[in-house]
């Protein structure tokens, strides 16, 4: 550099600035609890109480002073600890866990683990807990890769193709009722229905593409969340085809391939010469959906190092350029949706069989979101950032369940921190699908935010 | 005289109501580098992107070897053996540069991927040292090699280059410049060259067109407009580094 005769020392650098930035740090904290403390006046200082002859309203003054507080000092954290103070957060978070990148680094090591863990997994927590015992961790592992499959559908379109859709929870929900209905009506078995579904929530994103094949971004979220929400408006008001608000119920469960699980002669216990017990089913469901959301994983990174799959991350980046590449974008991206539709109406399909029972209620936008913050808080693209987020968040959510009230709170805020100290989410590194000569993969960190 | 291999006939072109392109005439004859040159706004942009059916020309015909385009959508234009460098380059910025590259063969059918790339290597030795750098990290210029690789990986008859001088050094102008020169001289490539940069533009071209206000108001061959005193003094002074 030609200037670094004139420019003073480093440290002098730093030290000249220090004293205005703890002043606008302080002075932006003051308002803030100023602005907390207006808002508090009202909505937390004032309670209406029931009195004799109506209702009284009742002052709190130290709500106030506490909300002020408090605001005061976490904005004065996030000033001194925040992503542009120059502090390293992130190497203070190492210690309790390692960090995205390094966690993608040992992917190779990381992944083989994980596999072999939840093939062992059921039978370790049966050895230790026992049939009845085990039964609730099983059924939350269950829960957990549910979400991981229905992830790493929608990572397809959301991660690969870049296509932002908010109304993911409406092909969950083609599927479950697919199963559903042909099972009750024409008797088939979940494994002839499985591909059905499949293939007919696959139709159904097709469906949801063709309109919405010039949108992009904001607007193209905007319509799938609408389409997400008038599937589950049909579901529930078109009542003698799907029962409305009372939901189907007495859907079929799933057998060993043809053996049921059921007590007594020819049942799955009978046939393998075990005592009957209902945790035989929760098992076979636990490697049902182990192996649906492998399924998923496998076919979504092969797709990756395809032709297409490129065509999908090209077309996230910049939809013009593949067109001049000569790139079909239209059926591009209606395979993006069909294939991520049909991951979704497969977990779908599992759903419907597991519970037995599905109503709209299970369908709700709430659902949509939870999946699309597991994308995004993983890290688009990044198939093991969606089963970190996954288990964090399904995890920790029953895990919590003791504490209902603050459930939510502690959802957002671990969202908002995610993204503040990790922006592209927790794994942000993306593999480079092809190799010429050495394996290198360039850290998503080393490109600024908007330049990549 | 043999058949032009792309023919603009009378081609006019809309954005909503207004008027981009007012009857343009034009043609590019294989082996030739055709350079287009015009003020900001004079629609030479539109008139490529016209030609790569988007925007559709409203009225007026483009003829690739004898075959009406101006009705095909932009994919199936770019499976005819036309690529384009777009402006502002448009390379994929997460994507490899390797990656990249794939991309731009993806119209073919991959039997000559090796040989492709090696030659884009050879044309531009430092896309082999970046190959699996991500394309956002690389320079202006490099973005701007990539961008003419890219386009270059589909093994195409007709190059359309738009502004590939936009916002680079002069030294890195020359040498993709030269580059374009020498692909037009060792493999006849032909090339339609859409540039502000008009004194490099013309003297590289056999012919030229100017643009002005969505018209064609002056032809002739490169150096010859670059003589003419009313080039030079629209476009030229000051410019010629």
């Amino acid at each position: 550099m030609a200037d670094t005769t004139t420019a003073p020392a480093p440290s002098a650098v730093e030290a000249a600035p220090a004293p205005s930035h703890t002043s606008i740090v302080i002075r932006e904290a003051v308002i803030a609890a100023v602005i907390a403390a207006a808002l508090a006046s009202i909505l937390l200082g004032a309670r209406t109480d029931i009195a004799p002859g109506g209702l009284s309203l009742e002052y709190r003054p130290w709500n106030i002073v506490i909300a002020a507080v408090v605001v005061f000092f976490g904005k004065l954290a996030l000033g001194f600890l925040g992503p542009r103070s120059g502090v390293d957060l992130g190497g203070a978070f190492s210690g309790l866990a390692p960090s995205g990148d390094a966690l993608s680094h040992a992917g190779t090591y990381v992944q083989p683990a994980l596999l072999v863990l939840a093939v062992v997994g059921p039978f370790l927590l049966l050895s230790t807990y026992g049939g009845s015992g085990a039964r609730q961790y099983i059924e939350l592992a269950i829960l957990i890769l549910t979400y991981i499959m229905l992830g790493w559908g929608l990572n397809i379109v959301v991660g690969l193709a870049g296509l932002l859709d908010l109304g993911y929870v409406a092909f969950y929900a083609v599927g479950a009722y697919s199963y559903a209905l042909m099972a009750l009506h024409f008797g088939l078995s979940f494994w002839v229905c499985l591909p059905l579904a499949g293939l007919i929530a696959a139709l159904w994103g097709v469906m949801l593409g063709f309109p919405v094949l010039r949108l992009r971004g904001d607007y193209l979220a905007i319509v799938t969340l609408a389409f997400g929400e008038i599937i589950r408006v049909v579901l529930l008001n078109w009542y003698e085809f799907t029962g409305g608000p009372d939901g189907l119920s007495r859907i079929p469960r799933p057998s060993f391939f043809g053996i049921e699980f059921s007590r007594g002669d020819g049942g799955f216990a009978d046939v393998f010469g075990l005592a009957y017990s209902p945790i035989h089913r929760i098992i076979f469901l636990y490697f049902l959906i182990l192996s649906l959301a492998l399924l998923t994983y496998f076919i979504s990174i092969r797709l990756r190092r395809l032709p297409i799959g490129r065509a999908w991350e090209a077309l996230r980046e910049d939809e013009i350029a593949c067109r001049a590449l000569g790139i079909n974008t239209t059926t591009t991206k209606l395979t993006a949706f069909a294939l991520g539709a049909m991951f979704g109406g497969f977990a779908g399909s599992f759903f419907a069989t597991k519970q037995g029972f599905i109503s709209p209620e299970s369908f709700t936008f709430i659902e949509s979101a939870v999946i699309l913050a597991i994308v995004v808080l993983g890290g688009l693209g990044s198939q093991l950032g969606v089963v970190i987020a996954a288990t964090l968040f399904i995890g920790g959510f029953e895990f919590f369940r003791e504490f209902e009230q603050y459930r939510m709170l502690v959802f957002g805020l671990s969202m908002v921190f995610i993204m503040v100290w990790k922006p592209r989410g927790l794994i942000s590194r993306r593999e480079p699908s092809v190799f010429l000569k050495k394996r290198k993969a360039i850290s998503g960190d080393l490109v600024g935010e908007g330049a990549g | 005289m043999s058949a032009p291999l792309l023919a603009v006939d009378g081609v006019e072109t809309f954005y909503g109501k207004i008027q981009a392109l007012r009857g343009v005439e034009m043609e590019v004859r294989e082996g030739e580098i055709v350079s287009l040159i015009g003020a900001n706004g004079a629609g030479k942009s539109t008139l490529m992107m016209t030609i790569c059916g988007a925007p559709q020309a409203r009225n007026g015909r483009i003829i690739l070897e004898g075959r009406d385009i101006s009705r095909m959508p932009t994919h199936q234009i770019m499976r005819l053996g036309v690529a384009q460098s777009p402006e502002g380059r448009r390379i994929f910025p997460r994507m490899t540069v390797l990656e990249n590259l794939m991309m731009g063969a993806a119209v073919t059918d991959g039997a000559h991927f090796e040989d492709d790339l090696a030659r884009m290597f050879t044309l531009f030795p430092v896309l082999e040292r970046r190959q699996g750098q991500r394309g956002g990290t690389l320079s202006g210029g490099e973005q701007q090699m990539l961008a003419i690789s890219r386009a270059l990986m589909s093994r195409p008859r007709l190059l359309l280059l738009d502004e590939p001088s936009l916002g680079l050094a002069p030294l890195v102008v020359r040498q993709i410049f030269k580059v374009i020169k020498e692909l037009n001289e060792s493999q006849g490539l032909t090339v339609f060259l859409v540039e502000q940069n008009a004194f490099h533009a013309l003297r590289l071209a056999h012919r030229g067109y100017v643009m002005v206000n969505g018209v064609i108001t002056m032809t002739g061959a490169g150096k010859e407009l670059l003589a003419r005193e009313e080039v030079r003094a629209a476009y030229l002074e000051g410019g010629a580094h």
